[in-house]
């Protein structure tokens, strides 16, 4: 029979005034510094099918600071995951390979490491937070083991001291009674504190990167909104940058810093948070935030971006989304490969006629930026 | 200001349930029960224990409109929509269609009312059966519930790809060949085959891409204007529901909590519950910043929940155990026209407490 969670007056008048303090969790500062922890440049993953070689990652340069959040947004098959799991090196090979490009982590290029170095890492300097919990944690151990386990790996901890540590790891994630709960396994706990587990195991051995693969997708509203929180006071606390991939913008809106907008391997619009809601330059990013409907009031109908995404194997030799671009330009215009151009400090527009309005304004920027 | 007390009366021998008001309903459903006995031994000896996963549950589903179910997951939301299916069996309760009692229908009746209730699911990749070819898929309402023959079905699947924005010649793919959006848009084909009534939602968007998500819903909006369509829709994303719905009830461990016309609610959310689901949801802009709670606790298990209001043990509010509705389930009461709350000292949210939430 499942366990009630019952609720002691203390938790309760600690969530209380909690609840009471208002935004002072950190939501809308920016922990953000101007040290960069990882640089990712002109990275390039392909894979080799039957249909032929499909570019999952097409050139994408991205970098995240320490106390960062950097937003990775697009829909299915745009890369954004792929581009994480190479920063891993987890990249399945084959089919898939890590054709060109750097990873820079605290001045060292992972992709010129070994493989037993790289087993350091991860987990270590960076780790990593699933979409599904349950997936993430052995149903057969414990979570004390669990947690424990990439603690001993790391820091080579035995003992007393590592499930002091364990316990330690538990409490920054704030699961409640964490000594009592160490001893449980993965089905004894909720989805919401499964994924507090999984949060605990990434943070564990004190990492500069957390990648956020969708973390909370599994969970319902009031429980996401609470480990949002979680992470973003996490990452105050211990500084840590913080690749949140995710195709939702209204996580973007509340947990990221800047945000990098992927679509077909690329990406077609870099900026701040503010700058994406405020003035979005390319197109689609443009449609993306106008299709989501609003919870702040009554939205009329909804604009739509018509067609599909598009098939990785078959891209168009020039802009991809021109197919689906709502503005109007030549089929020559379309050809032209778009390079990533800063319009704006900090502004990072793929430019082109086919899926930028008023690209006059910027043409001249094309060829200056490489 | 309350209406404690309804007098039970009729329309249409439809008996009046608070929170319940349309003129028109395709679907009303009264008093709702749906308990699963999870507790007592194989000699059938000992305490009976009830997962109580719908606990008096009652509202309408107007001609037309769209009503919405929200709550975390666990609060009954979805049982609720099997039941109307026909997927489950009610404990207890009456599910009316067009003003007549389903339980008690003809033969013919529940056939009738079997075509004209219909459903789209969440998932399109595992709501459609991937060895038949879409034309079969749509198809397929129409083999068993019509007379039609083949070369009418073949019209008839036709003109339905057309209208869900797909192409004809189409229906001779199986579904691997579509991305995800295309294949919901099969989906609502397939509901939309023998021209339901009132088709049941169930998350219809959230397993679809951003980008995707405002064309189904887009299409859903049209379908429903252009044949009159009810709908009734499983959601928990808030924002969904705000652009979709008419009407909506908030729904916490199989009892609905606060229910009414969907602008009201989201004006002015009473009970701290709805406060409470509505503070959590992701703002649509980052310089939104809502003053966000969270409620103490997590959803506790619906095994034998308290005999009385059953948000007590979530409320941040003091309780006073010996109150009526400690022990005693509270009735939804119409605080202000078309806007219906469960109301206890402890379940009403108010500026002073701090757990009202003001979107605009």
């Amino acid at each position: 029979m499942a366990k009630t969670t019952r609720t002691t007056k203390k938790e309760k008048d600690e969530i209380l005034s909690e609840a009471l303090d208002l935004d002072t969790d950190g939501f809308g500062k920016s922990a953000a510094s101007s040290e960069v922890v990882l640089d990712l440049k002109d990275l390039q993953t392909h894979f080799t099918t039957r249909w032929g070689t499909v570019k999952a990652v097409d050139g994408v340069s991205y970098n995240v600071k320490r106390g960062e959040t950097l937003g990775v947004v697009g829909e299915s098959g745009s890369g954004k995951s792929v581009s994480a799991l190479s920063i891993m090196r987890l990249v399945p090979s084959p089919p898939g390979e890590i054709v060109s490009g750097e990873v820079i982590l605290n001045g060292r290029d992972l992709l010129k490491l070994s493989e037993k170095e790289m087993t350091s890492v991860r987990g270590g300097e960076i780790s990593m937070i699933l979409q599904d919990p349950m997936q993430a944690l052995n149903p057969v151990f414990t979570i004390e083991n669990q947690v424990g386990e990439a603690i001993k790996i790391h820091q080579g901890l035995r003992g007393k001291v590592l499930v002091d540590k364990v316990v330690d790891s538990l409490k920054k994630v704030r699961i409640p009674a964490p000594d009592t709960r160490a001893k449980d396994y993965p089905h004894q706990l909720s989805g919401g504190m499964r994924q507090r587990v999984v949060g605990a195991i990434g943070i564990s051995s004190a990492p500069s990167v957390i990648i956020a693969d969708e973390p909370t997708t599994s969970l319902d509203v009031t429980i996401q909104a609470a480990y949002l929180r979680l992470l973003r006071q996490i990452q105050q606390e211990e500084g840590v940058g913080i690749i949140f991939i995710t195709h939702d913008f209204g996580i973007v809106a509340k947990m990221c810093d800047r945000v990098a907008v992927m679509y077909a391997g690329r990406i077609v619009e870099l900026s701040d948070v503010r700058t994406i809601f405020n003035s979005p330059l390319h197109e689609y990013t443009k449609a993306l935030i106008e299709s989501v409907p609003k919870l702040e009031e009554k939205t009329g109908r909804l604009p739509q971006i018509e067609g599909q995404p598009p098939l990785l194997h078959n891209l168009p030799p020039g802009d991809a989304f021109a197919p689906r671009s709502p503005l109007e330009f030549t089929e020559e215009d379309a050809s032209i490969r778009p390079e990533l151009c800063e319009v704006e400090p900090g502004h990072w527009v793929q430019l082109c006629r086919s899926s930028v309005q008023n690209f006059d304004k910027y043409k001249h920027l094309i060829g200056n930026a490489a | 200001m309350t209406t404690t007390s309804q007098k039970p009366q009729s329309r249409n021998g439809i008996p009046s349930a608070p929170g319940c008001s349309a003129t028109d309903p395709v679907v009303s459903i009264r008093n709702l029960r749906k308990w699963y006995n999870v507790g007592n031994n194989l000699l059938g000896i000992g305490k009976k224990t009830f997962l109580k996963a719908v606990d008096d549950v009652s509202f309408d589903v107007e001609r037309g409109k769209t009503f919405g179910l929200v709550g975390e997951s666990g609060c009954g939301k979805t049982t609720t929509l099997k039941v109307l299916l026909g997927l489950e069996i009610p404990t207890e309760g009456t599910i009316f269609y067009e003003g007549e009692d389903v339980a008690t229908m003809s033969k013919v009746g529940r056939k009738e009312f079997r075509t004209n209730v219909q459903a789209v699911f969440q998932d399109p990749w595992s709501s459609l059966n991937p060895r038949m070819r879409v034309g079969s898929i749509v198809g397929e309402p129409l083999e068993i519930a019509t007379t039609n023959t083949r070369a009418q079905i073949k019209d008839r699947v036709s003109t339905l790809l057309e209208e869900v924005g797909l192409n004809p010649y189409q229906s001779n793919l199986y579904p691997h060949e579509f991305s995800g959006g295309q294949r919901q848009r099969i989906g609502v084909a397939r509901a939309l085959a023998l021209n339901p009534k009132i088709i049941c939602l169930d998350e219809p968007v959230s397993a679809l891409d951003v980008s995707i998500r405002a064309q189904i819903m887009n299409l859903l909006v049209d379908l429903q204007e252009e044949h009159g369509l009810a709908y009734l829709l499983v959601a928990h994303n808030l924002a969904t529901v705000r652009y979709m719905c008419h009407g909506m009830a908030v729904m916490y461990l199989g009892v609905i909590q606060e229910m009414g016309e969907t602008e009201k609610l989201f004006d002015n959310p009473m009970h701290i519950y709805t406060n409470a689901l509505v503070s959590a949801a992701l703002p649509s802009h980052p310089d939104i910043q809502r003053r966000e709670f969270l409620l103490p606790g997590e959803v506790v298990s619906p095994i034998d929940p308290p005999p009385g209001d059953v948000f007590m043990s979530r409320t941040p509010l003091e309780v006073d155990k010996s109150h009526k509705y400690a022990n005693e389930r509270p009735p939804l009461a119409e605080l202000e026209p078309d806007h219906w709350v469960v109301e206890t000292p402890w379940s009403i949210a108010t500026e002073e407490s701090g757990f009202k939430v003001d979107l605009s």
